[in-house]
Formats: C-alpha cells, sequence, structure tokens
C-alpha cells in the first residue's frame, strides 16, 4: 500500500463525501397511506360486477368465468328472473349469488375475457385490501356489484337531469327495499 | 459570588445537564435512525408524531414492557449493577464540563457549569474509563461466552486507545497550562481572534482524539465489543428490555460527553467568532449596559456550544454509517503501532514550537 493508502484518511474521507452525496439525495420513499404510486392503466385489481346502462345486473350466471378460472376461485348459483324484477337484472337467469375468494385469486383477468355479457372486470385502479380474517376475502354480491347511483350512470354518457336523477334514486331505493 | 446560592444553583445546573444528557441520548436514537436512513436514500421512522419525532417514547414503552430475561448461570446481582455502572459512569462525566460562561444578574453570578474543579480534563477521563467496568461486568455476568468475548475486546480496545488519547491532550495541556476545562474554554477566547481555537495549533492531535473517540465511545468503525456479525451482539447479547436500553443509551450519553469534551479542548468551547466585538458594540451604539451584553453573548454561546455538539454527534453517526468496522488485529496495529507514536510525536512537535516561540505556551494575555 502507498503512504495515502495506509493513512486511512483520504479514504475515509472520500467515503464521507459519498454518504453525503446521498443524504441530499431526493429519496425515492412513497409514504403508502398518504402518497400512492399510480397503477398502471393496464393493473389488474379488484374485480366488479358491472351494471347495464338501466342500472341492471349484466351477469346471467353462465359460469365461463368459473371455468376459465385458473385458481377456481369463481363460485356461483345460477336463478331464474321471476315477474317484476326485469329491472333488477338484464337476462331471464341471474346469479343468486356470486363469489370470488380472493385468496385464490391470481388476477390474471382471464375471467373478464371469458364472459360473454362484458359483466365482470378487474378494476385497474383498486387492490384488494389486505384483512385480518380469512372470510373475509370471499367476495359476495354485496362488495362485487357496481353501486347503483346517479352518479355512476352519467359517468358513462348518460346526462340526466336533477329531476330524473331523483326519480331514479326512489326507484332505485323501492328496488333494494 | 454568593456561597449558598451558588450551591443551589450548581444543583439546579447538574439536574438540568442531567435531563438534557437523557433528552439529547434519547433523540441521538431517532437522529441515528434517521439519518442512517438518509445515508441509504431512506426517509426513516416518520410514523410515529409528526416527522416520526415520538419514536424515542415508542421505544421507551417497548424497552419497559419487554419481558426481563435473567440467563441461567448468571450472577444476577452484577447482572443487573453492569448496566447501572454504565449509565452512571456515562451520566458523571458532564457535571463538569462548561456549557456556557457567566450569567450575572445584579451583584449575583452563575456560572453555566456543573461543577467547576481545577482538574475537570482528569474527571472526565477517571469516569470514562470507569465505564469499561459496565461493560466488562455486564460481560462477565452474562455467563455466555460471546458476551465475555465483547467485554474483553471492549477492555482491551479501552486501555489501548485511552493511551494514545491521554497522550493526544498531553500536547493540549502543554499549551494550555491547565486541567481546568473553564480555564482551556477561556484561553481559547483571544478578543477578536476566532482563529485561536485549539484546532489550529493542534490539529493532528485533534485527529488522533477524535479517532480514540470514536474507540472510547465503542462506535463504528470500532465497534468490535458489540460486533454483530461475530459475537451476536457482543457484551449485551444476554440482555433484554431496559438492561439493554441501559447499555444503548450510555453509549449515546458517551458519545454526547465525548462530543462536548472535543468542543471544549479544539473547538472554543462556548467562545464564538467576535463575540467581544459584538459585546462591545451593543455597549457602544445600542446603549446595552455591559452585563446585559455579556448575558447575550453567553446565551448565544451556550446555544452555539451545543450547536457544536450537535454537529460531532452528526459526525459520529456520518461516520457509523460510511466506515465499515476493523478487524480485532487491525484496531490493535492502528492503536498501538501509529496512533501511539503519532501522538508521541504530537507532544515532540508541540513541545519544539513551544520552543522556538511559534505556539505560546501559556496565552500571554491570560497571565496578565
Amino acid at each position: 500500500m502507498t503512504l495515502a493508502e495506509r493513512a486511512y484518511l483520504p479514504a475515509i474521507f472520500q467515503g464521507l463525501s459519498i454518504t453525503m452525496r446521498h443524504f441530499f439525495k431526493k429519496k425515492p420513499t412513497i409514504r403508502y397511506p398518504e402518497e400512492q404510486r399510480p397503477f398502471s392503466p393496464v393493473f389488474r385489481g379488484l374485480h366488479v360486477l358491472k351494471r347495464d346502462e338501466q342500472g341492471r345486473e349484466r351477469c346471467t350466471a353462465c359460469g365461463l368465468c368459473a371455468v376459465a378460472c385458473p385458481a377456481e376461485a369463481i363460485t356461483m348459483v345460477a336463478g331464474e328472473r321471476k315477474k317484476g324484477e326485469e329491472g333488477l337484472y338484464r337476462e331471464e337467469k341471474y346469479a343468486i349469488s356470486y363469489e370470488i375468494n380472493m385468496l385464490r385469486c391470481i388476477f390474471c383477468g382471464l375471467c373478464e375475457e371469458a364472459c360473454p355479457k362484458a359483466a365482470v372486470y378487474l378494476q385497474a385502479d383498486k387492490m384488494a385490501p389486505p384483512r385480518f380474517e380469512r372470510d373475509e376475502f370471499i367476495y359476495g354480491k354485496d362488495r362485487l356489484v357496481e353501486p347503483v347511483s346517479p352518479d355512476n350512470r352519467s359517468k358513462r354518457g348518460i346526462q340526466l337531469t336533477e329531476e330524473q336523477a331523483q326519480q331514479l334514486r326512489t326507484k332505485v331505493d323501492a328496488q333494494l327495499a | 459570588m454568593l456561597e449558598l446560592p451558588a450551591l443551589g444553583w450548581q444543583s439546579i445546573v447538574i439536574f438540568v445537564v442531567f435531563a438534557l444528557s437523557l433528552l439529547i441520548a434519547t433523540y441521538c436514537t431517532y437522529a441515528e435512525r434517521v439519518i442512517a436512513a438518509f445515508l441509504q436514500d431512506r426517509v426513516g421512522p416518520d410514523r410515529a408524531g409528526p416527522y416520526g419525532l415520538a419514536q424515542p417514547l415508542a421505544d421507551a414503552v417497548k424497552m419497559f414492557t419487554k419481558e426481563e430475561f435473567f440467563p441461567s448461570g448468571a450472577n444476577t446481582a452484577l447482572f443487573i449493577f453492569g448496566p447501572c455502572l454504565a449509565m452512571i459512569m456515562a451520566l458523571m462525566s458532564s457535571a463538569v464540563i462548561p456549557f456556557g460562561n457567566v450569567l450575572s444578574f445584579g451583584t449575583n453570578y452563575f456560572f453555566l457549569q456543573g461543577i467547576e474543579v481545577n482538574i475537570g480534563l482528569l474527571w472526565v477521563f477517571g469516569v470514562v474509563s470507569l465505564g469499561v467496568y459496565g461493560i466488562m461486568i455486564g460481560g462477565w455476568a452474562s455467563n455466555n461466552k460471546f458476551s465475555l468475548l465483547g467485554a474483553v475486546r471492549a477492555a482491551s480496545q479501552n486501555i489501548s486507545y485511552e493511551l494514545a488519547m491521554g497522550l493526544s491532550l498531553i500536547a493540549v495541556l502543554m499549551i494550555s497550562g491547565t486541567l481546568s476545562l473553564r480555564d482551556i474554554t477561556l484561553q481559547q477566547s483571544m478578543p477578536g481572534e476566532w482563529h485561536f481555537w485549539n484546532i489550529v495549533k493542534q490539529p493532528l492531535g485533534f485527529i488522533i482524539f477524535l479517532v480514540c473517540a470514536f474507540a472510547e465511545t465503542n462506535r463504528t468503525p470500532f465497534d468490535l465489543p458489540e460486533c454483530e456479525t461475530e459475537l451476536v451482539g457482543g457484551y449485551h447479547t444476554e440482555y433484554s428490555s431496559m438492561k439493554l436500553g441501559l447499555y444503548l443509551f450510555s453509549e449515546y450519553v458517551n458519545i454526547f460527553v465525548a462530543s462536548a469534551v472535543m468542543s471544549v479542548l479544539y473547538f472554543g468551547g462556548f467562545n464564538f467568532p467576535f463575540q467581544y466585538e459584538l459585546r462591545d458594540w451593543l455597549v457602544s451604539s445600542q446603549d446595552w449596559t455591559l452585563a446585559g451584553a455579556q448575558n447575550l453573548i453567553t446565551i448565544l454561546g451556550t446555544v452555539l456550544f451545543f450547536g457544536k455538539i450537535f454537529a460531532f454527534i452528526f459526525f459520529f453517526m456520518w461516520v457509523r454509517w460510511t466506515l465499515p468496522r476493523f478487524r480485532y488485529d487491525q484496531l490493535m496495529r492502528l492503536g498501538w503501532t501509529i496512533l501511539i507514536p503519532l501522538s508521541i510525536f504530537n507532544i515532540l512537535l508541540t513541545g519544539g514550537l513551544i520552543t522556538f516561540g511559534v505556539i505560546s505556551e501559556v496565552p500571554s494575555w491570560w497571565l496578565n
């Protein structure tokens, strides 16, 4: 070793200057709950069961998504639409229950591709959140079906007047009751 | 100077210094984590309170509520005594450090210093070298070979580096001619000359002292007594709960004291550049009383003294997260074959410079 190397000090100052440069560097940390990393536009997150333009559930419980699912995460029970339920379900057949086990699901999106009625989608902006209990990961229709609201509809291009929206709200409330 | 109020004042100062040492040591744990994080491109703890400032409190609660574990075969009394001794010795040494000049109210003068003794420097070094007994006793009482190895390393390391440290101090004593920390500080306050600080006269001595201070406080790159990669946790392997906390705490208190001593010995203590010009300017053109102006520069000096201490603490942490640990034989070689000869050379150099009149033995204005 040369004298400079044996004296340690030049190397130490070099090291100190390197760490000091890092001290003032911008930190790449994302402080999660306050700050969120934007999702990729093709991100496949939490599922949603879509409604059509009139707020009826699109799903007809054909079972193609369950067949397509490589993780066998989807189960459903089909039922027949009764008279007077035309405002609720689009076709004569509908899913009485529709459950996705988020612990099994691998978020591959094959259910979305398999669906002939454009009913199931994986949202690009929402994740399946962590939970404490296993059964909380089984998402039923209560958490999967898109909520009905006038605001939801207007997003899809149908402009409602305030009066129409109020009418729709009472109608939906009556149906849900 | 009044005798009885002075005694009361001393106990207040000692209590404040005690509380401050603990507070600074507490926040050193936070600072260490944040500085480590920043040096590694992270942000560090920021969840507990604003900017994570409540983190030390959370850590303390964690430490106090953890299980107290006594290893089988351990000497229980000594096992408890070890961390207590380490902590007591760490806290005792700050009693003699002059944290500020004098405050005057009417005819009463108050020195911002716990105890002014004419052997202040000896006191600090005596107490600091006793601190190794805390580590020795704790490591030995644990009945664990790794603890014992750590303790033995701590003892031999501290003894080896105390030699070089003491020798580098002798050079300071040669130019100051006193062991009183207050006198050493005041000698560095030559009116109008900020460069009167001892670092200008003793650059080599300062570097030796700095390196030895790292070794004495068991900090990286000389943290061989707790060497995680070889000795599990070193001397505190078997310790848990607040007894471990006391060991870690005493390390930070030691860093605080070492920083204070370095500021006093080499960086002018509570003196700051142009303090007398500031005082004279306040008195002559701002209509301040002399006592008021002196009180102001005393307070400013104390604040700046703490600034110097914090700068040194930052430097301790900066070095810790930059340098890797020495190997044990490298440590011993550095201590015995480099630092001790260098410090002896420093003594000779200082003696030569004094003899040939380049630097004065004791500042001439001090003797008048």
